[in-house]
């Protein structure tokens, strides 16, 4: 098994609070995973470790196939690197359009000369408009994306990660205020990234996770618990203690 | 896509036809070359205000598109000044000081002459030499690359600083207003190189063309300033138009979600802050030579906010709304000042509006801000009929949704 992220022994603790302790974690390049866990239980501050946002007090993360540090490197370059990440509240850019927003996702130099004189090609636009299609806001291009429901605005979001083409998507939440049928499709989309990449779901619902079908991870107190298929974990008797049996 | 720039702009195509009406307009109505119904002097003020809006493009592209509240882009400005100011200043002086002594029986060797112009120009603050810094005032072509590169290099090197310890916000602005307080006090002081609070004088006389009347040069200041307002609103509104504006928004919005999309937000940030920090230097090289002097007090950080007050007031996030901002309040502010502006008795008490008009002006920045963001350029929506919902990324409420969007607004 290749693996493309590797997070092994690391803490990091806030004003004494151990909010991740000697946590490791390994995913390979094209496999879907869950992370559950309690309130508390570190998940938020494990996607913030492995894009950059904070650092680690110790330990190692290692990344692709040669195996390089993504300690010491800016959020900017985790993500050029091929770390996409979408937060559990909708951020798009809603003074922007639909278009503007998978355009600015769109993979392509993101240094700040080539893309002052970028000029979308039709490559370019025809690419956000397959994404579009995908995340079922095609006739809405033009709208500004302010204007968008709840749904279509994590729907965007999750484009815009599509868009960004990364190896290992972190998603937290994704179908936090959606409808069932919204969460079917969002459902879908996922299974589907998680054939070419690796997808990291960070899920409250047990049920979005048993319809994900695929391996999990449980977090307590900033540590690995149990990891597993669900029905594993879920009978593992100090999984129902610390959360399940609440 | 195919479309050219300008069809896709066309605020920048009306600007453009507005601003050389009103150029023509007041090259015909000027005394240097028309009808004489403006005098020299106004055509100097308007010649400035171009400069003024200037300057207030390039505040909004840091503050509006990129929401970087700069309190320093006058400190740009000034420096501008200064640069072209030290040309001016040493060819004149020259020319006055080569007179003097052609009539001398020996003639002046070079060192003699090079001690008296700096004698000229420095036995104000008590000098006769020339400090380093003018090493290339005899040059128009350095001095003006270093109207650039000067406020182009003071803000690279503070951008690069402020930006990489990720100071944002207030804490920014605080930085800026320092800075500028900073670069004022030090120009005050006597052994600055840049004669302390004599500053810079006797700008607007261009060396070589004494016989030319002022009226002339105030057009040809007029014509020179509406080139370059209307080159960098071209530039600005180009900048802004395609995916770096984009960016720009977004780092406005949500600079952590930018950074998420892999971009250097930091590298952005300094691109933008030394690129605008380079125009208002050029519209302070327009500025002064028509202003005649630039001391200290121009770069003090009241100026900075002052910049600040006219793009909120004509509509930040919106070039010809910062350009409208500029001129209406500063025009505005000088006929208050200027003591044209009748006084209003009040029995025991005359309201004069030269100690009013800051309350006035500071009244109206807070009723702008607070009941009309968008500022005088937000009226163009009105007859435009656009009701596009502009909240700048802010939520109305945790699941904002489109409804609430709508509810909001009716």
């Amino acid at each position: 098994m290749n693996t493309l992220l590797e997070v092994s022994g690391v803490s990091v603790s806030f004003d004494g609070f151990l909010a991740i302790n000697n946590l490791s974690f390994r995913i390979a390049g094209a496999e879907m995973r869950a992370i559950i866990g309690p309130n508390g239980a570190g998940k938020t501050t494990f996607m913030d470790i492995v894009t950059g946002k904070t650092k680690p007090d110790e330990g190692r993360i290692l990344w692709g196939d040669k195996g390089i540090s993504l300690l010491g490197m800016s959020e900017a370059r985790i993500a050029r690197e091929g770390i996409g990440r979408k937060f559990q509240k909708p951020t798009v850019f809603e003074d922007q359009t639909v278009q503007e927003n998978l355009l600015m996702a769109l993979k392509s130099a993101r240094g700040p000369f080539a893309v002052l004189f970028y000029k979308p090609n039709s490559a370019d636009l025809a690419k956000v408009e397959e994404f579009a299609r995908e995340i079922g806001l095609v006739d809405e291009l033009m709208r500004k994306s302010g204007e968008l429901s709840h749904g279509q605005k994590q729907w965007l979001e999750i484009g815009m990660l599509l868009a960004q083409e990364p190896r290992l998507l972190l998603v937290d939440e994704p179908a936090a205020g959606m409808t069932p049928a919204e969460r079917e499709h969002t459902t879908r989309i996922l299974v589907e990234a998680a054939k070419t990449r690796a997808v990291v779901v960070v899920e409250h619902d047990m049920e979005f996770v048993r319809r994900l079908n695929c391996k999990v991870t449980v977090l307590h107190e900033g540590s690995v618990l149990a990891e597993g298929n669900l029905d594993h974990v879920t009978a593992n008797q100090d999984v129902v203690d610390v959360y399940l049996g609440r | 896509m195919q479309n050219s720039f300008l069809t896709r702009n066309p605020s920048t195509l009306i600007f453009l036809a507005v601003l050389a009406l009103f150029t023509i307009a007041v090259t015909l109505l000027s005394e240097g070359l028309g009808m004489g119904f403006i005098s020299t002097s106004f055509v100097k003020t308007l010649g400035k205000t171009l400069c003024l809006g200037l300057v207030a493009i390039s505040m909004d592209l840091v503050w509006g598109y990129a929401g970087i509240l700069s309190l320093g882009h006058f400190a740009f400005f000034g420096l501008g000044g200064y640069m072209i100011g030290m040309w001016l200043m040493y060819e004149r002086t020259r020319d006055v000081v080569v007179n003097s002594l052609a009539d001398a029986p020996i003639p002046a060797t070079a060192q003699e002459l090079n001690d008296a112009i700096a004698t000229q120009i420095f036995g104000v603050v008590g000098s006769a030499e020339f400090p380093l810094i003018w090493a290339f005032a005899d040059s128009l072509a350095l001095q003006l690359l270093m109207v650039v590169l000067v406020p182009g290099l003071l803000a690279f090197v503070f951008g690069w600083l402020a930006f990489r310890s990720r100071v944002a916000g207030v804490y920014l602005s605080i930085l800026t207003q320092a800075m500028t307080l900073a670069l004022s006090l030090y120009l005050f002081q006597n052994d600055s190189g840049l004669r302390g609070n004599n500053g810079l004088s006797g700008l607007q006389n261009l060396p070589g063309l004494g016989d030319v009347p002022q009226a002339l040069v105030s057009l040809w200041f007029l014509w020179g300033s509406a080139l370059a307002l209307g080159l960098g609103y071209v530039l600005a509104a180009w900048v802004v138009s395609g995916k770096f504006g984009s960016v720009l928004r977004g780092i406005r919005d949500d600079e952590a979600r930018v950074r998420f999309l892999g971009y250097s937000v930091e590298t952005y940030k300094l691109v933008l802050f030394t690129g605008t920090a380079c125009m208002a230097g050029i519209a302070g090289a327009l500025y002064y030579p028509q202003a005649g002097i630039i001391n200290p007090a121009e770069i003090a950080p009241i100026a900075s906010i002052y910049l600040a007050v006219w793009v909120a007031i004509g509509g930040r996030g919106r070039l010809y709304g910062a350009v409208i901002g500029a001129g209406f309040v500063s025009l505005l502010s000088s006929w208050f000042t200027g003591g044209r502006a009748p006084n209003i008795p009040l029995g025991s008490y005359t309201i004069q509006w030269v100690d009013w008009w800051l309350v006035v002006l500071g009244l109206s920045f807070v009723l702008v801000t607070l009941f009309a963001p968008k500022g005088i350029g937000g009226l163009f929506d009105l007859i435009g009929n656009q009701s596009s919902p502009n909240r700048h990324g802010a939520d109305l409420g945790p699941d904002a949704g489109a409804l609430r969007e709508r509810e909001a607004q009716e």
